[in-house]
């Protein structure tokens, strides 16, 4: 919807205009303030960490938000946004981190189904008559009779991009479009689009954690951090040290949790080991890895290199295809029986989805590790009695806000649900404590609790793995920072020697 | 936060009674409600065809419910809708939809008849057991074998399960119409007459067979099983979040092959008592419906063993009912299972429905 008189130009990149975007969810600023300028046919790169408000940025210029403040311009004119449908009307179109095409029509099909005014009955002759002479002023192409499914990632990648130019989209939003990508692949890829944006074809604004993208392809470059524009400039002007330093913000190590005893002998270590990622095309190798008594091992990285397949292989749901995992000596396959005997226990990211069961009730859940143990042996009978005594006490000395023990796990807010598991898994001796992102979409008080909680067990003897896509919370908590990239463990440094730099150029994948 | 060990809303404590009475209800009044909205349904489709509704359900109740004969007539006909109830509802408790109850029947029915022709004149007290072994032995394999294929190889249950379903009753026809047809089976293949001492009796002073006691005392166990043991209880976890069972170390395999295998084996000795109790011989008989109408019951159960108990009863009612509402208002056969299909349908739309109702949701009490 076009606030003014004069109609949008036809043809051509569009400049597209933040001001003032302001997006609050309840009490939370998720993005203060921030006003960009995109001027019609450049290439602007949008980089920050994770949460730091780039796709609540983005969200909000397509539609999908409705910014509590602020104004979108499009070439120079105010316009409202009211949903994604008003933003394509307007020329702007989105290309996402995953493909959203259908992998079993072909190219053409894809095209055209795309299209919103595509007819019930489709005229073939003449679209593929039409697709041909879009496709010939075009830089790049792609075969269009093949299946979506039989094209390589960055084939399909290039589709996302030809199926925004046939639809008219003059304004793209390109979403991380290389994560899923080869570097060669990537290369090509943005190459075209800087292409087309010399060409005045189009204007993009790409999100990326990449410093090498951004200096190889874009014009100029725009970093948030926790919701605010924190720097602003020209690539030529800018080295990668500066968007580091602009990314995690300067010479804020926050201080450092109480801290107490040197580490002992090690307890974890990780040997050469293999396993599939998740697409199952790619390897996590983890060749050495080693985690000592009263030591917190911080791993880093930006999510999807690896992590998740970490903690799955620590916890049994991803075989090894080589290597070894070793607790105290012994070879670990985290069945119940060893972890209670070499007193290992685990903190999932999102406790919810990974470590509860929804519908059972508080006490249930608290009663996970031990429901089954009597002693030393292992019980046939439950015993709801001493479970629920023990949950009244353990929610207690935790803190759990709940309305009732009896009530169902779900009901509870993010913060103590992790209140619950840290309960559930922080009581009795801990030698070995396996953690990923415990303080994840959780408030300051939460954070602040869990990460003592954390250090407390490491204070005590526990041997700590930490992984965490939030380097304040590894820099506060680790003895050791180790950076995980594409699957593989790329940099190791002693916390007190840690550079934020550094450190944030492993993380992006090159040093 | 340190110094605010407000452990529970204060409010909440007045209600502790209230709120878990609230969370049980909510699984007991959703499927009655649902199920009465499903006979509604079925009320109008009724008033559709010229009948009249009032006259239908009357008629059900009175056949089902209404006089002692027809207690005994129901009552006789629950006996493998318990059992079928069970083979779905426990491996349902660790997210499994098995609806292939129907072949173990038939195989479990089938594997006891033989094994009873082979053990010729042995005494009851040894034959009978045994019979109910190969019975619950044959069903175990065949549901257990649909659990290995989803956690080994990851095969749908539910597919899986309904296919097998095919080949044991094939596999059944196969078995009775050949090796084990006794010749003197003209017209309706089987195999050969169980010996008297090989037939399970009468409970004493009612026309119902023994097999009703062995269904509701295995409801009763499984129950237990379910919420009074550990095995039960890591078998929930597993059944509500697989990834949580998982990081806790639990056997999840092995949970998933013994609960399929446990629901089979109880298909299995509906089988058995199928044979022992009332056919006298295993055939095409034993393919009657009963598992498909397991399924039904242990959605309408929730899943809970002891609910299964009153709702097999129920439509053990239905059934026998069926007889005297195609006579008397002259409706086509398969009228019983259409009602019983709207049922089915309007309970699993139901399903959406939990946690939509603020009076059975304490959590949201204190909210405006």
């Amino acid at each position: 919807m076009i606030v003014g008189e004069e109609p949008l130009p036809q043809s051509g990149a569009l400049e597209v205009a933040t001001l003032g975007m302001t997006m609050r969810f309840g009490a939370f600023t998720a993005l203060d303030d921030v006003s960009i300028r995109v001027p019609a046919g450049t290439f602007h790169a949008l980089l920050g960490e994770n949460g730091a408000g780039k796709s609540t940025l983005v969200k909000c210029m397509m539609g999908f938000y409705h910014a509590s403040a602020g104004q979108m311009m499009v070439a120079g004119r105010e316009v409202q946004v009211p949903d994604p449908r008003a933003a394509h009307a307007m020329g702007l179109g989105m290309v996402y981190q995953h493909f959203t095409l259908v992998p079993s029509l072909t190219a053409a099909e894809n095209l055209v189904i795309s299209r919103k005014d595509a007819p019930a009955v489709i005229d073939w002759r003449r679209e593929r008559a039409g697709l041909e002479a879009f496709m010939a002023r075009m830089p790049f192409r792609v075969p269009l009779d093949q299946k979506v499914a039989a094209l390589a990632a960055g084939e399909k990648q290039k589709l996302e991009i030809l199926k925004q130019l046939y639809l008219g989209r003059r304004f793209l939003i390109l979403d991380e479009p290389t994560s899923v990508l080869t570097p060669d692949e990537a290369d090509e890829v943005l190459g075209h689009v800087r292409a087309l944006c010399a060409a005045g074809e189009i204007t993009v604004l790409m999100i990326t954690h990449k410093f090498r993208e951004v200096t190889a392809f874009a014009d100029d470059v725009s970093v948030l951090r926790r919701g605010r524009l924190v720097g602003q400039g020209r690539v030529v002007d800018l080295t990668h040290a500066d968007m580091a330093a602009m990314m995690m913000g300067e010479a804020r190590l926050p201080q450092p949790a109480a801290r107490s005893g040197a580490p002992g002998a090690p307890v974890l270590r990780i040997e050469g080991a293999r396993a599939h990622d998740r697409s199952g095309l790619k390897d996590i190798a983890i060749d050495a890895l080693e985690v000592r008594a009263g030591e917190i091992v911080g791993i880093a990285g930006i999510s999807g290199n690896g992590q998740m397949e970490l903690m799955e292989m620590l916890t049994g749901q991803r075989p090894l295809t080589e290597g070894s995992v070793r607790v105290k000596g012994q070879p670990y396959r985290a069945t119940r029986a060893e972890a209670r005997r070499l007193n290992i226990r685990y903190l999932p990211e999102e406790p919810l989805k990974n470590a509860c069961a929804s519908r059972m009730s508080v006490a249930e859940n608290i009663a996970f590790r031990s429901f089954d143990a009597s002693g030393g042996r292992t019980r046939f009978w439950l015993a709801p009695g001493a479970m629920r005594q023990r949950a009244e006490e353990l929610i207690a000395a935790f803190k759990v806000r709940t309305a009732s023990i009896d009530a169902p796990i779900s009901a509870l807010s993010g913060g103590n649900v992790q209140r619950a598991v840290l309960a559930r898994e922080l009581t009795g001796t801990v030698d070995l404590l396996i953690i990923s992102n415990p303080c994840f979409g959780l408030d300051f008080t939460a954070v602040s609790e869990i990460r003592a909680r954390i250090m407390a067990a490491r204070n005590a003897g526990a041997a700590v793995l930490l992984m965490s896509e939030d380097l304040d919370e590894i820099l506060e908590l680790a003895d050791r920072v180790l950076v995980m990239s594409e699957g593989r463990i790329t940099y190791e440094v002693a916390a007190a020697n840690a550079d934020v730099a550094t450190i944030g150029h492993h993380m992006g994948g090159h040093a | 936060m340190a110094d605010q060990a407000v452990v529970m809303a204060p409010r909440a404590r007045g209600r502790d009674w209230r709120a878990p009475l609230a969370r049980r209800a909510e699984g007991i009044v959703i499927p009655i409600g649902a199920s009465a909205v499903g006979l509604a349904f079925f009320g109008l489709i009724l008033l559709a065809m010229g009948k009249s509704p009032v006259e239908f359900y009357q008629l059900v109740f009175k056949a089902g419910f209404g006089t002692a004969f027809s207690w005994q007539n129901t009552l006789s006909r629950a006996t493998p809708l318990l059992f079928a109830g069970l083979c779905v509802a426990l491996p349902a408790r660790l997210g499994l939809v098995v609806i292939g109850g129907e072949g173990a029947i038939c195989l479990g029915g089938t594997a006891a008849a033989a094994l009873g022709v082979a053990l010729g004149h042995a005494p009851s007290v040894i034959g009978l057991p045994l019979m109910a072994a190969a019975g619950a032995l044959a069903g175990a394999v065949w549901i257990g074998a649909v659990g290995a294929l989803r956690h080994w190889r990851g095969v749908n249950e539910t597919i899986s399960s309904l296919l097998m379903a095919y080949i044991g009753i094939a596999l059944m026809n196969q078995l009775v119409e050949g090796p084990l047809r006794d010749p003197a089976s003209l017209n309706k293949p089987s195999t050969a007459p169980l010996p008297p001492a090989l037939r399970v009796g009468d409970i004493p002073g009612m026309d119902v067979h023994w097999g009703l006691i062995v269904a509701l005392v295995a409801c009763v166990l499984c129950w237990v099983l379910m919420e009074r043991t550990t095995i039960g209880f890591a078998a929930r976890i597993a059944g509500d979040n697989v990834r949580a069972a998982q990081v806790q170390g639990l056997p999840v395999g092995r949970l998933i092959l013994g609960f399929t295998a446990l629901g089979g084996a109880f298909a299995g000795i509906a089988g058995f008592f199928e044979v022992t109790a009332v056919q006298g011989a295993a055939n095409a008989s034993l393919a009657a419906g009963y598992g498909y109408t397991g399924i039904l019951i242990a959605f309408l159960a929730r899943q809970n063993p002891l609910a299964v108990i009153p709702v097999a009863l129920l439509l053990a009612g239905f059934e026998a009912s069926s007889g005297l509402v195609q006579r008397h208002m002259d409706l086509p056969d398969a009228t019983i299972l259409v009602l019983k299909a709207v049922v089915f349908v309007v309970i699993l739309v139901s399903d959406t429905l939990y946690g939509r109702f603020r009076i059975f949701t304490p959590s949201r009490w204190s909210q405006p």
